[in-house]
């Protein structure tokens, strides 16, 4: 079922959590401008605050297609845009040869035909579809190289993309772009800024228990308030990668399913390792430096 | 609202303006976007103007703390905004005043540093006072660099063409039409066969090679200011010379100054890097600053396989602590870690070797030179066999 563009951005936030995503206002904001302005959403921030849900959710509650390219190092047009099925080609001059063709041009023109073209990601998303242009998830974009970036320009500008042998394909309707990047380099400016920017931060603990409620449903209450309270506290130290929200939703899912009512120290020792990713982190934290934080939370709370 | 969109389009234009000057590039392109933002999303709630404009004339994370100030002085501050009024006659030229100049500083800072408390804007206070921030111990001196002549600039680019990294090739996925190839392009292939007659030429394509992107990090400390000079040459010409290349100088602290060094003209490069850094000729904290860096910015610039260059004498102020994990750690970041230590001072050498020994078993290659008086001499070294004898026991 396809549903209409939000017309504001109250409108974009119940959209959003409709999706079950918990969205702060700026987040709806730069969504539905997206959506209005039709430019593409560039989404910047830390791995596992939800970036590539944004897609996900936006897809399912609009009723749209979604599109996704996952990025890696030496992505190329073949895997991204098109490519020719040469071996049915191949067949179809042998075919042709068969017959007894012997107009050459007429044979490439029949070879180079839509029926061998094998379409990637980005053509899929430029093609009208039922139910409305699609949303197109461009993911970890940070993991190609600047070559790809920039035969991105082209397609994110114009919306179209050049096959030599057929000719220009154009989207009658831009499609909904995503791009996520996790920095683990600089994206280049010139792509930047042709779309809107937005850096997904982690969430307040308001929002993050909002969050844990609806994803981790079958946690204690009391206990999704402490998980949420910890992550906080935790990312407030200097560690090499502070748990996202997906860290924070593991965590709590792996402390009900031990049927934890309450954090204590020996349940965040067994469980650590849901939450951070890095040895280092681990074994800071694990002992005296969770039991601190858990003092602390104590002490925060029976005030 | 009253207002009529042309005030409104004025005020943006003006606020762009004052963004480009504390160090921002906003382009026409963009000012065209956030009107067009702001004729969607409405002005009757502030907070939705501040990510309209946010999302339209911002593209970097770290530019959020000069917009959000930029923002609540223009918009809020009545007295301000009077003020700007005031500037949209036709004298724009005024001199930047004093809370300004201020904020530029900020906003010069801000784009440098990575502090903690950077994602949250709103704990920002508008007068922080920059020199509050540096602990007594650290000695803190601007470095005065006396201009390059011709001669030695050609010099340096003469020796830089013959600098030869080990293993600076990398074999990337992407491919390349080559007629010995191992990989069979198809496409060519076909395109071949349709023109040739009955022998169809088989077309080839092999993997491309590439150099890794390249992360330096060079010791600024007093043991090692002598050739400062020398290694900031180096490294700017370097910068100029390879695509993908992020230099930071320590001391007591970590200073990005990719960005300066990028500056094609050295003697500005140099004296943007000299005001940059704020630890020249102190004391040095090894341990410290690669942990600032495994923190702040591993993630960030080594990610697609960088050769990481450490250029350090080993003698560090804190003796070692923590620096083994931190060394450790950096090692197994990178694709490959090398270490120049220009020696300095030999003599001294042994006894305050701990830091040494510490970082030794964890790098790929250890290169010593004893006296750099040319970036010929750095290049020669780093282009020799590594020096393997010191191992120290």
């Amino acid at each position: 079922m396809t549903q209409n563009l939000p017309s504001s951005i109250d409108e974009t936030a119940d959209l959003l959590s409709r999706g079950a995503y918990v969205a702060d206002r700026s987040l709806a904001t730069i969504v539905f401008l997206a959506l209005s302005m039709q430019r593409p959403l560039f989404l910047e921030g830390e791995a596992g605050v939800g970036k590539t849900e944004i897609a996900k959710v936006l897809a399912t509650s609009l009723g749209r297609k979604l599109i996704r390219l996952q990025c890696y190092e030496g992505l190329d047009t073949a895997a991204a845009v098109y490519e020719w099925n040469y071996q049915a080609q191949m067949i179809e001059i042998r075919l042709a040869e068969a017959g007894g063709t012997q107009d050459r041009d007429q044979l490439a023109k029949d070879v180079f035909d839509d029926r061998f073209l094998i379409r990637r990601p980005l053509l899929q998303a430029l093609e009208p579809d039922v139910n409305g242009p699609p949303v197109l998830l461009i993911d970890e974009l940070d993991r190609t190289d600047e070559p790809f970036e920039a035969f991105l320009l082209e397609v994110l500008s114009e919306y179209q993309i050049t096959i030599p042998e057929i000719g220009t394909i154009k989207a009658p309707e831009p499609p909904i772009v995503i791009i996520t990047s996790n920095r683990t380099r600089e994206i280049h400016d010139a792509l930047k800024r042709r779309c809107l920017y937005h850096w997904v931060d982690y969430p307040d603990a308001a929002r993050e228990l909002e969050i844990v409620r609806l994803k981790a449903p079958d946690a204690a209450a009391d206990l999704a308030q402490q998980v949420v309270n910890f992550v906080q506290a935790l990312r407030s130290r200097d560690l090499y990668k502070q748990p996202g929200i997906a860290e924070t939703l593991d965590w709590a899912t792996a402390l009900t399913q031990l049927n934890t009512v309450s954090l204590d120290e020996q349940a965040i020792t067994d469980t650590l390792g849901t939450l951070l990713k890095y040895q280092d982190d681990i074994a800071r934290v694990q002992g005296s430096e969770a039991a601190a934080i858990l003092a602390e939370l104590k002490s925060a709370t029976s005030k | 609202m009253s207002t009529p969109s042309n005030h409104i389009a004025n005020n943006i234009v003006h606020f762009a303006r004052i963004l480009r000057r504390a160090g921002l590039t906003v382009g026409p392109r963009q000012i065209l976007s956030s009107i067009e933002a702001i004729k969607h999303a409405g002005l009757e709630n502030s907070d939705d103007l501040y990510w309209a404009l946010h999302s339209t004339l911002i593209n970097k994370h770290e530019a959020t703390e000069i917009f959000d100030q930029a923002f609540h002085l223009f918009w809020r501050d009545p007295r301000m905004l009077e003020r700007m009024i005031s500037l949209m006659l036709p004298e724009i030229a005024t001199p930047p005043t004093d809370p300004h100049e201020k904020s530029s500083r900020r906003l010069a800072e801000a784009l440098l540093k990575q502090s903690p408390d950077a994602a949250r804007p709103e704990e920002i206070e508008f007068d922080i006072d920059a020199s509050a921030t540096m602990s007594d111990a650290e000695v803190l001196r601007t470095k005065d660099f006396e201009q390059m002549s011709a001669a030695e600039l050609r010099e340096a680019q003469v020796a830089l063409r013959k600098l030869k990294l080990a293993h600076d090739m990398v074999t990337t996925r992407r491919t390349r039409p080559a007629s010995h190839g191992r990989q069979i392009d198809m496409r060519a292939t076909m395109k071949a066969s349709l023109r040739a007659g009955d022998i169809i030429p088989l077309k080839r394509r092999d993997r491309r090679q590439q150099q890794p992107p390249l992360v330096v990090l060079c010791d600024i400390s007093g043991s090692m200011g002598i050739y400062a000079r020398v290694f900031l040459h180096f490294l700017h010409s370097l910068s100029n010379d390879r695509s993908r290349m992020h230099t930071f100088l320590f001391g007591t602290r970590l200073t990005n100054v990719t960005r300066y060094l990028r500056n094609r003209d050295i003697d500005e490069a140099l004296s943007s890097v000299a005001s940059a850094v704020e630890d020249w000729d102190g004391g040095t904290r090894i341990g410290e600053t690669l942990r600032r860096f495994n923190i702040d910015w591993a993630r960030r610039v080594l990610g697609q396989g960088a050769t990481v260059l450490l250029i350090t004498d080993g003698l560090d102020r804190d003796a070692g602590e923590g620096l083994e994990a931190e060394i450790s750690k950096l090692h197994r970041s990178s694709r490959r870690l090398i270490w120049l230590n220009p020696l300095l001072r030999y003599d001294q050498f042994e006894p305050k070797a701990l830091g040494i020994r510490k970082m030794l078993p964890h790098v790929d290659e250890f290169r010593a030179v004893h006296n750099i008086s040319s970036l010929a001499d750095l290049v020669a070294t780093l282009n020799g066999t590594p020096t393997t004898s010191l191992k120290v026991a």
